[in-house]
């Protein structure tokens, strides 16, 4: 790769990398794990790699809009969206900094993803989680639902200082 | 001329859109492109491509029509959780729905109605609003009306039951479109599961009356259990093929968790006969319950009578 090439493929790994989640915008999508990979090829065109979090996730598309949005308004004029489905995204995938930022704008950050092979084990009673309330940091939490406002996040409340939170689930 | 965007100018007003080309700036853009954008859609060797777009469409319809029926409770649960929750799992198996039908168009394109030249309509739609009562695969089972909240958690636990078996055996399938769909569907549906399950002990070790809607609901579908396993032929070569699943090899699986629920729950398995075949055929002959007509009226008039809308 010419540094030219190399340079390309920075400014434009360092532009997409900016671009934040619509509906978390604390997150950029770097953060979020969405953002899988940003090349330049031989054409100068610029082709960044997106993994959805969830089937449905409307924000893709807006994702996908806002990426070329930001590296055609710093001179990249050819920009592909590639989507990619392999590996499935993992609550994993959420850098430290995108935890840390989860945390200061009050939303739980996800334990770790379930693993495992063979079938699925049925669980009855609620998910357990260690985790502490984003506002006052109180161990004593309780599940409100498995299913938020967006298809990524589960609702708390905390029974401490009785605020309603949102965590974002494990997958 | 070079054309550069400015940011800022491209958010400043709703109408931008209306009068230029530039659709971005709606809440979630209105052109949700081809859900597999930059995914390879080879097919492997030796796999028959009409039955595996066959095969596609029997499980992107499952998921295209119960999300379907699952969204009319959106604002009719009986509380804003349950609102919420059903509908996020009707967007789950939307977007499961999206991706299996994508797949299924790029597999076979004679499975997509034909459409006139100049439409804007993609596959996934096609397949979707176009087709007729008939050319849909999905199972009975998803078709009727929601009824009783205790109807709807029975039916998706079952659901939800027998469909995590499937995905989880298809993550191993050798079309590796398929599989990465099914990777993504087993987190997914792991969740409806364990939220139907626990509602129906909720219901089932609540009050007298709630015991007793759940017992009912069991009734009124545990009829239709039975057609979840009929293995249809497109199935068996799909599963001869490594790229499927026959769904009679998960029936066991499926049957101890379903066992495992009633039990924790105290309620009886119900003893009631299989609703058989109807003229020979079933919901994966594009046979259907009277319930499905309506449905899909509803769900296919506004793409109907906007032939040439881009959403």
């Amino acid at each position: 790769m010419s540094t030219t090439e190399t340079v390309l493929r920075a400014t434009a790994q360092s532009l997409a990398a900016r671009v934040t989640d619509p509906e978390m915008p604390m997150l950029t999508l770097e953060d979020l794990g969405v953002l899988r990979d940003v090349e330049v090829d031989e054409r100068g065109d610029v082709v960044v790699t997106i993994t959805p979090t969830y089937s449905g996730c409307p924000a893709m598309a807006t994702m996908r809009d806002d990426l070329v949005h930001t590296l055609r308004d710093n001179g990249f004029d050819r920009v592909r969206v590639k989507v990619s489905l392999d590996p499935a995204w993992s609550s994993d995938w959420i850098t430290e900094r995108g935890r840390a930022a989860l945390t200061a704008h009050g939303i739980s950050a996800p334990g770790p993803a379930p693993r495992g092979d063979g079938p699925v084990l049925l669980t009855l009673m609620p998910r357990r989680r260690l985790l502490s309330c984003p506002r006052c940091g109180s161990e004593h939490v309780d599940l409100t639902s498995e299913f938020g406002t967006t298809a990524c996040k589960a609702i708390y409340r905390c029974a401490q200082c009785l605020e309603p939170f949102e965590h974002v689930k494990e997958i | 001329m070079s054309h550069v965007h400015d940011h800022d100018a491209d958010h400043e007003s709703v109408y931008d859109g209306l009068t230029g080309g530039d659709d971005s700036q709606w809440a979630f853009g209105t052109d949700f492109e081809d859900p597999l954008a930059g995914v390879d859609t080879t097919i492997a060797e030796g796999v028959d491509a009409r039955a595996l777009g066959e095969y596609c469409l029997m499980l992107g319809d499952d998921a295209l029509i119960y999300s379907h029926r699952l969204s009319q409770w959106a604002s009719n649960a009986p509380d804003l959780e349950e609102d919420i929750a059903l509908s996020n799992i009707a967007l789950d198996l939307l977007g499961q729905a999206r991706l299996l039908l994508a797949r299924a168009a790029a597999a076979d394109a004679h499975l997509v109605p034909t459409m006139p030249a100049d439409s804007p309509v993609p596959a996934e739609d096609a397949l979707a609003f176009f087709r007729d009562e008939a050319s849909f695969r999905n199972v009975r089972f998803v078709e009727p009306d929601n009824g009783d909240f205790a109807a709807t958690v029975v039916r998706l636990v079952i659901f939800s039951t027998h469909r995590l078996g499937l995905l989880q055996r298809l993550v191993s399938s050798r079309d590796t479109v398929l599989s990465a769909i099914a990777a993504k569907g087993v987190k997914e549906v792991t969740y409806h599961r364990d939220y139907a399950a626990r509602w129906f002990l909720t219901l089932a070790q609540g009050t007298e009356e709630s015991r007793r809607r759940l017992v009912d609901a069991l009734a009124l579908v545990w009829p239709s259990y039975d057609e979840l396993f009929r293995t249809h032929p497109v199935e068996s070569i799909a599963a001869s093929q490594g790229v499927g699943v026959d769904p009679a090899t998960c029936a066991g699986e499926v049957d101890v968790v379903l066992e495992q629920i009633l039990s924790v729950s105290g309620v009886d398995r119900p003893d009631l006969p299989a609703t058989g075949p109807v003229s020979g055929g079933m919901g994966r002959d594009g046979r259907h319950t009277e319930a499905m007509g309506l449905l899909l009226a509803e769900m296919q008039v506004v793409a109907r009578a906007h032939p040439m809308g881009v959403w």
